[in-house]
């Protein structure tokens, strides 16, 4: 494989992570103030994430440093011409982190929920919107730069994807609350992850047969089927009890959709209108030597990462109740 | 104002705030790794109250860190995309790394420790704020490597077809002695802030007798904290003005004001300056001082800005390169006079604490309670000095900042995020004082009433 290809792989990867990870913190985040019945049930919610939501982000920083790193011209472009999206992707972060790490430190913790609400919603719909964008093409001018506005960026294609990153997220929040707690939180979290299931299953297979119809490749329909089929088999398992199993097919499905996109826009990394003035994985990329370094760093500490991430969740597997958390003298 | 301009301000504004609270935390990481390691070898339960005490804060500081330090990831791209394209092959690299390396680390071990108390043997978790401690300081390597290669590029080659820089030795990057002499002096300036930090607060405590033994031993470790590290603030900051004297003359010189070609220079300690004919009208001088600093010989030439700029417009073409003096001359100097208050104060507080005394009178602590802001001017000091005294040049030699700005960006996008972001940093900066002022006027906790209840995370939540 050419380099330029493993590092636009590698990217698919982190972006991947990062979907998967962050997207049941966004999910938790939504859903705290609609599962909350009460003080101890919403400690119990946000606890759940509390130890691994700020590594779950990192994942979103190095894609970020990885596409500065590999192909500066995407992470200038990009970044640049999805300004004012990106300012409140940024903005929704800022909130959403001092919310969680503020909340139960403060006397006031209902404005610190609505906060946290806001903070997860909005970048779970905009990375759904940025990607659709991506995928569908924008209108870059030969030098690269964007040229279209704020409103070019809004076109139903994209809102229907940010539809579909959103329910997706909730449900893997849902999920993930399903397998992470224990008793009526259980549930009831059950109970709107069915629910939401279905909402999933719809908008998501909305977007899905939008992006294929319009360019999807063979190897990408596969993908895409396997999304639906996630989808689908997180509810059958949900139906079941099998919380574990339920939380792994969505998991599933967030990845297979995540590689569809990115199967999709190979071997474009942000196409144009104008095919002319596409960036590619060639003239997006860094030169041969630094991708050699990069692969180096990534090929050594990737794995680490995962080692040590996944031990995480191995030492907080165990489900939370609701006396965990009941007694309020902590902070 | 124009999108440059705004941009400048923007850049200017998220960083200096992200590096109000990096120093704390580069600093309070060790310093809390250090008390819960006292925890762990005596046994006494006076640290592992320290340990809890100055964690949350830590943690509360922390978590601004983070959040601001979002935005710094994406700016490059969003504000400066023509600088982006031009370096990311170079300067993208160890953003990357620092990403995978650093940033990794410190944040899941940084939530095993706030999360692991009762879930991992206690070796175990004093080892998670030691890694997490390590993490902190490794970005801070990265990213000031990063910065060094703006300041003094090397390892590169220019691509004569696209007309961009392209590394093409990493090595060479990552021991940049511009990056060699930056780090130490950024992490000293870092426990000068911590270090103040815990003792100005221990102070407060003092002050109204409260856990006296706890936060005597506190302000004492700091103080000592301090004076190291201001010592070593003093060394390397010394290093780095010779270094720079040979790379970037020009900050230098207006760093001190100094017009001509000079040898035997004096270190300017007050001027009034005429920039627009390059003379001052005043100058007070320490004999020798300046060419002692920046070439360890009392005799030795230093460069003066009016010769700079006729040898720069020789070099690179017509222009002015002369970065706005006054503020480089006093930014320098305050950074300094700063910081070496800080040290004083260090001094003072560890004789008047001398074999088990406290300071007499209430005096002594309201000076330290003030003296926490002392290390954060002079830290904000030194960046916009080291920044601002590279202008007009992004990177230095290769690259004007006029040249980096977005194209494609317009002034109504960038003055929307620049009052965006700054109302929105003014909100957070009053919201994190008013948590950091509850918890210390908390106090610690007493370790003996806390029900062990074995999933209650210890310190948050
Ligand atoms: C000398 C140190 C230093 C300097 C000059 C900077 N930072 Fe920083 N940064 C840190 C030292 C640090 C840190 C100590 O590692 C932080 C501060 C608090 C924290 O949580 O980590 C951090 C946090 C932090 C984070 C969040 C990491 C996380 O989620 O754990 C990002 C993305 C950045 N920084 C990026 C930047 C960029 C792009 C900078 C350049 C403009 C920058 N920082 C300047
Ligand atoms: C946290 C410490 C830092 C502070 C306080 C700081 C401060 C500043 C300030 C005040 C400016 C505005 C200068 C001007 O407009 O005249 C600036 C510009 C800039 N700095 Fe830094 N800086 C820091 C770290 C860094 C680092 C680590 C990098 C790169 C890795 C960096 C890259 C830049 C760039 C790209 C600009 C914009 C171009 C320019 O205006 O010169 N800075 N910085
Ligand atoms: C005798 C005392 C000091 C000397 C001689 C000194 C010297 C210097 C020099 C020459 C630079 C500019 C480097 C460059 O642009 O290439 C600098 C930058 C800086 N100084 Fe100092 N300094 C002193 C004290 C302090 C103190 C006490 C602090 C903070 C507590 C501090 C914090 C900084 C910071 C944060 C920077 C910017 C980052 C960097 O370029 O290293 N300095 N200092």
């Amino acid at each position: 494989m050419e380099l330029t290809t493993v590092w636009f792989v590698l990217i698919a990867v982190l972006w991947t992570g990062y979907f998967v990870l962050e997207g049941f913190d966004f999910g938790v985040g939504i859903l705290l103030p609609l599962l909350g019945r009460d003080e101890a049930d919403r400690r119990t919610v946000l606890a759940t994430i509390g130890p691994v939501w700020d590594g779950n982000e990192v994942w979103l920083l190095v894609a970020g440093g990885a596409t500065f790193a590999a192909f500066p011209e995407w992470y200038a472009t990009l970044f640049s011409g999805f300004y004012l999206p990106l300012f409140l992707i940024l903005v929704a972060l800022i909130l959403r982190g001092v919310a969680i790490e503020y909340r139960n430190k403060s006397e006031s913790s209902r404005g610190w929920d609505r906060t946290l609400f806001i903070g997860s919603l909005l970048p779970a719909f905009l990375w759904g919107v940025a990607f659709a964008n991506i995928v569908r093409g924008v209108p870059l001018d030969a030098d690269h730069e964007y040229t279209g506005t704020l409103l070019t960026l809004l076109n139903p294609y994209a809102l229907l994807g940010g539809l579909a990153t959103l329910s997706l997220f909730v449900l893997h929040g849902a999920l993930f609350l399903t397998l992470r707690t224990d008793g009526d939180l259980r549930a009831r979290s059950a109970v709107m992850a069915k629910r939401l299931a279905v909402v999933t299953l719809v908008v998501g297979g909305a977007f899905l047969a939008a992006t294929q119809l319009s360019g999807g490749r063979p190897a990408t329909w596969a993908s895409a089927a396997l999304a639906a089929a996630g989808i689908a088999g997180a509810l059958l398992a949900t139906l079941r009890g099998r919380d574990g199993w339920a939380f792994t097919a969505n998991a599933v499905a967030v990845v297979a959709i995540t590689v569809t996109l990115f199967g999709n826009l190979w071997p474009d990394v942000m196409p144009a209108l104008d095919p002319a003035n596409s960036l590619n994985v060639d003239n997006a990329a860094s030169s041969p030597y630094t991708l050699t370094v990069m692969t180096w760093v990534a090929v050594v500490f990737t794995p680490l990462v995962l080692a040590y991430q996944g031990w995480t969740y191995w030492v907080f597997r165990r489900r939370l109740t609701r006396t965990d958390h009941g007694g309020a003298h902590v902070v | 104002m124009d999108v440059l301009d705004l941009s400048r301000w923007q850049f200017g504004i998220t960083t200096v705030y992200h590096f109000l609270f990096v120093p704390l935390t580069i600093g309070l990481s060790v310093l809390v790794a250090g008390f819960q390691t006292a925890w762990h070898r005596t046994g006494n339960p006076t640290y592992l109250r320290m340990t809890k005490f100055w964690g949350r804060l830590f943690l509360i500081n922390f978590a601004m860190g983070v959040v601001t330090g979002i935005v710094q990831e994406f700016q490059f791209g969003m504000n400066w995309s023509d600088y982006s394209r031009f370096v990311g092959d170079v300067f993208g690299a160890p953003l990357a790394m620092e990403g995978l390396m650093a940033f990794f680390l410190e944040s899941t071990f940084l939530g095993l420790w706030i999360f692991g108390w009762e879930r991992l043997s206690p070796r175990v978790h004093l080892a998670t704020i030691w890694i997490a401690a390590i993490g902190t300081n490794l970005s801070a390597y990265f990213i000031l490597a990063a910065n060094s290669w703006m300041q003094h590029p090397v390892g590169y080659r220019l691509n004569p077809e696209t007309g961009r820089a392209e590394l093409t030795d990493i090595w060479a990057v990552l021991t940049n002695s511009t990056t060699l002499v930056t780090f130490p002096h950024v992490l000293f300036g870092a426990f000068v802030a911590a270090g103040t930090f815990v003792a100005g607060v221990s102070a407060w405590q003092l002050l109204r007798k409260r856990h006296v033994e706890l936060f005597r031993v506190s302000a004492r470790v700091a103080m000592a904290v301090t004076l190291v590290a201001a010592i070593g603030v003093s060394l390397s900051g010394h290093w780095q003005a010779q270094i720079m004297t040979e790379q970037q003359p020009m900050k230098m010189a207006a760093a001190e004001a100094l017009w001509e070609d000079e040898t035997s220079a004096g270190f300017s300690i007050f001027a009034v300056g005429d920039v627009e004919n390059g003379r001052n009208h005043i100058n007070l001088q320490i004999p020798y001082g300046l060419s002692l600093l920046s070439t360890n010989t009392l005799d030795g030439e230093v460069e003066g800005i009016n010769d700079i700029q006729a040898r720069y417009e020789s070099i690179y073409g017509p222009g002015d390169y002369r970065p706005v003096v006054g503020l480089a001359y006093w930014s320098f100097r305050l950074m300094i006079g700063f910081g070496m208050l800080a040290a004083l104060l260090a001094l003072a507080g560890l004789w008047f604490t001398r074999r088990g005394r406290l300071p007499a009178g209430a005096w002594f602590h309201r000076i330290a309670i003030a003296g926490i802001a002392l290390p954060f001017l002079a830290n904000s000091l030194g960046w916009i000095f080291t920044e601002m005294g590279r202008q007009p040049w992004t990177v230095f030699g290769l690259m004007r900042t006029a040249a980096a700005v977005s194209p494609g960006v317009d002034v109504t996008e960038v003055a929307i995020t620049l009052v965006g972001f700054t109302l929105l940093y003014a909100v957070l900066a009053a919201i994190e004082v008013r948590l950091l002022l509850k918890f210390i006027r908390l106090g610690p906790e007493d370790e003996t009433e806390k029900p062990s209840e074995d999933t209650t995370p210890a310190l948050s939540y």
